[in-house]
């Protein structure tokens, strides 16, 4: 017969405080790895949605709004150039790997709406911005292949909005043109669900800003420097630099406040699992004092004792790990759902990622937690004489 | 029995001291006592007369105050210095098989598992075979698989026993084993023992308040405060 069998059954005789414990500990483990699941999962989700943007910066004339939001703010208003020679100039940057020239450009369409409301066009390379954008998908037909072609692909949004299919053709107003729709995105959960991408000769010969750019958006090599980077780019004459590892730099910020909170309440819990498992040992040595007397009486030495009641709390533990483990994965869309709604912006895609490695972290750390409470009680057992049973027997 | 043979355990001058607050009792007050191999031995007196400190310290559960004891050839306490617990434990492991008068089976373990429960930390070479016969002798076969929760006191007292002699002891010290059974039980667990004595030559020692328990025994020792009160014929 097994140490490890006897500690077992020894559990299996309070039962309702095994199996309390037993829950204190499931509740730290499932906090625990949900926890660390966000962790993982929201920074690799905005990783995701960065990626999907395709360029990590975006270099605009100084005080142009880069965002088609604030360009429907400033009421399609307040567009500022640059030469279109300056995408080449950074592309020549050795840290670059890629640039996409773009130009903005926003009418009033009086049929939008009920009074009325501004579109927003975005001229893009038909040569460069598919490269980078290439995790955007197709839910119908493709990109315009030519730079000058009167057509448009719109994002999923705008498609619904317009109400327009691959094949229908779009009007923009003010200027009496006639594009061809030729593709229609799938929903990304970014501001290009909104947008609709024409050509980039084709914004500057419709608009009549012919060599003109809005912005410039770069994609730069794995092993580049985006601070330094940044800073060169400043060099330039009147524009101004979007970062978007700034971005992500500033959600992270807000989302680690948030994650110093949980992680003290996972701490708090974890807490209170320990004094529960503590508790439930040394109540269980005390009640059987006698009975650890006789088993030193039948030979077993203190280091014995110890083991098999640290084996006790070392099965708690692992039960409750285990339980929280299973707790966590069952409820992992839940967690989400939950996590959703508070966070106030959450990227699209998993943001819980639980994974057999973070499992067995988690249940590493339990069972740590749990060799650690188990030292008092198993040391307190360890030192039972074996008369202390046979006094109390007398007695 | 052969009390000309060297002796198992020499007790001489054993004394054992309490102390509460400033006042000092002498449990066990100058016992010199021989155990022979294969003698039965049972110690009788009232309560609090010392009997079962004396079995105390005979089985190295706890050191003498003063005096000198030997078992087995083996000095255990010289009059000096205590030996340390784990010491004893290695003694105890060698020498002696307890059954105390409450069983302190662990519920959840079966019967067969209560009686290997020594294994789990101790275990003689060819202790493993004689687990079956043991339980056959014991009449415990039937019942290996039971939880002592099924059993009669008397039943679980076997499983007790057996346990004691699972690591074949040289000597079993049994504190009053009868102490929690009614007449009957008692008488069986006494036939018990006197069998496990005479055809198996297992030494015992057994401090009980039951006289036809003692009467089984080869030798009575009386205890009256904490010594060895003189033969009953003797003063005749």
């Amino acid at each position: 017969m097994s140490v490890f069998r006897i500690a077992f059954k020894n559990l299996l005789r309070k039962r309702t405080r095994s199996l309390l414990t037993v829950l204190g500990i499931a509740l730290a483990a499932w906090v625990l790895i949900s926890l660390f699941g966000f962790n993982r999962g929201y920074e690799s989700a905005l990783n995701r949605d960065i990626d999907n943007l395709g360029f990590q910066m975006l270099v605009t004339a100084k005080g142009c709004p880069y965002e088609a939001a604030t360009l429907m703010l400033k009421g399609g208003t307040g567009l500022r150039y640059m030469k279109e020679g300056i995408a080449e100039d950074i592309r020549r940057e050795p840290e670059v790997e890629d640039v996409t020239p773009m130009l903005m450009q926003a009418v009033f369409d009086p049929n939008k709406g009920e009074s009325g409301g501004i579109s927003a066009y975005l001229g893009v390379d038909p040569a460069t911005f598919p490269r980078l954008k290439g995790k955007l998908e197709f839910l119908q037909g493709g990109w315009f292949e030519r730079a000058d072609a009167r057509e448009a692909v719109l994002g999923y949004e705008a498609a619904e909005l317009e109400q327009r299919e691959a094949g229908d053709y779009l009007l923009i107003p003010d200027k009496d043109v006639e594009v061809k729709v030729v593709g229609v995105l799938k929903r990304t959960g970014t501001q290009d669900d909104g947008t609709i991408f024409l050509p980039l000769r084709t914004v500057q010969d419709v608009f009549g800003v012919d060599g003109e750019l809005t912005g410039v958006g770069i994609k730069l090599r794995k092993d580049a420097d985006p601070a330094g980077f940044e800073n060169r780019m400043y060099a330039l004459p009147d524009v101004q630099v979007v970062s978007l590892a700034q971005v992500k730099t500033t959600i992270m910020t807000l989302v680690s406040t948030a994650k110093v909170l949980v992680l003290s309440i996972a701490l708090i819990a974890i807490l209170i699992a320990v004094v529960g498992v503590v508790n439930t040992i040394l109540m269980s040595v005390v009640e059987r004092t006698p009975e650890i007397g006789v088993l030193k009486s039948m030979g077993a030495l203190a280091g014995d004792i110890f083991r098999l009641i640290w084996i006790e709390t070392v099965l708690l533990c692992l039960a409750g790990g285990g339980l929280g483990a299973l707790l966590a994965l069952a409820t992992e869309r839940l967690t989400e759902v939950l996590v959703r709604a508070l966070l106030p912006f959450a990227p699209s895609g998993g943001l819980i990622r639980i994974d057999a490695g973070l499992v067995l972290l988690t249940l590493g750390v339990i069972v740590a937690i749990g060799l650690l409470s188990g030292v008092y009680p198993s040391w307190r057992a360890g030192r039972v004489r074996p008369l202390d049973a046979i006094r109390s027997e007398v007695e | 029995m052969s009390p000309a043979a060297a002796p198992l355990l020499v007790a001489e001058g054993l004394r054992r001291v309490y102390r509460r607050g400033s006042e000092s009792i002498a449990a066990v007050d100058g016992v010199s006592f021989r155990l022979a191999e294969g003698e039965f031995v049972a110690f009788v007196g009232p309560s609090g007369s010392g009997k079962s400190t004396l079995l105390h310290l005979l089985g190295c559960l706890d050191n003498p105050s003063s005096g000198r004891l030997e078992a087995a050839g083996r000095t255990v306490f010289d009059g000096a210095r205590p030996l340390a617990e784990r010491a004893l434990t290695r003694i105890r492991r060698e020498l002696f098989g307890y059954v105390f008068q409450r069983f302190y089976l662990i519920p959840t373990l079966t019967v067969e598992e209560n009686v290997r429960l020594p294994f789990a930390f101790f275990k003689k070479a060819g202790a493993e075979a004689g687990v079956e016969p043991l339980l056959d002798l014991l009449g415990l076969a039937a019942r290996r698989n039971h939880l002592p929760g099924q059993l009669s006191g008397g039943e679980m007292q076997r499983v007790a026993i057996a346990r004691a002699l699972v690591n074949r002891p040289r000597i079993l010290l049994a504190d009053e084993p009868t102490g929690n059974l009614d007449v009957r039980r008692s008488e069986e667990i006494g036939v018990l023992l006197r069998t496990l004595n005479r055809r198996d030559g297992l030494t015992i020692v057994l401090v009980t308040h039951n006289p036809g328990l003692a009467r089984l025994a080869d030798r009575v020792v009386e205890l009256r405060d904490g010594r060895l009160a003189p033969p009953a014929d003797s003063g005749s």
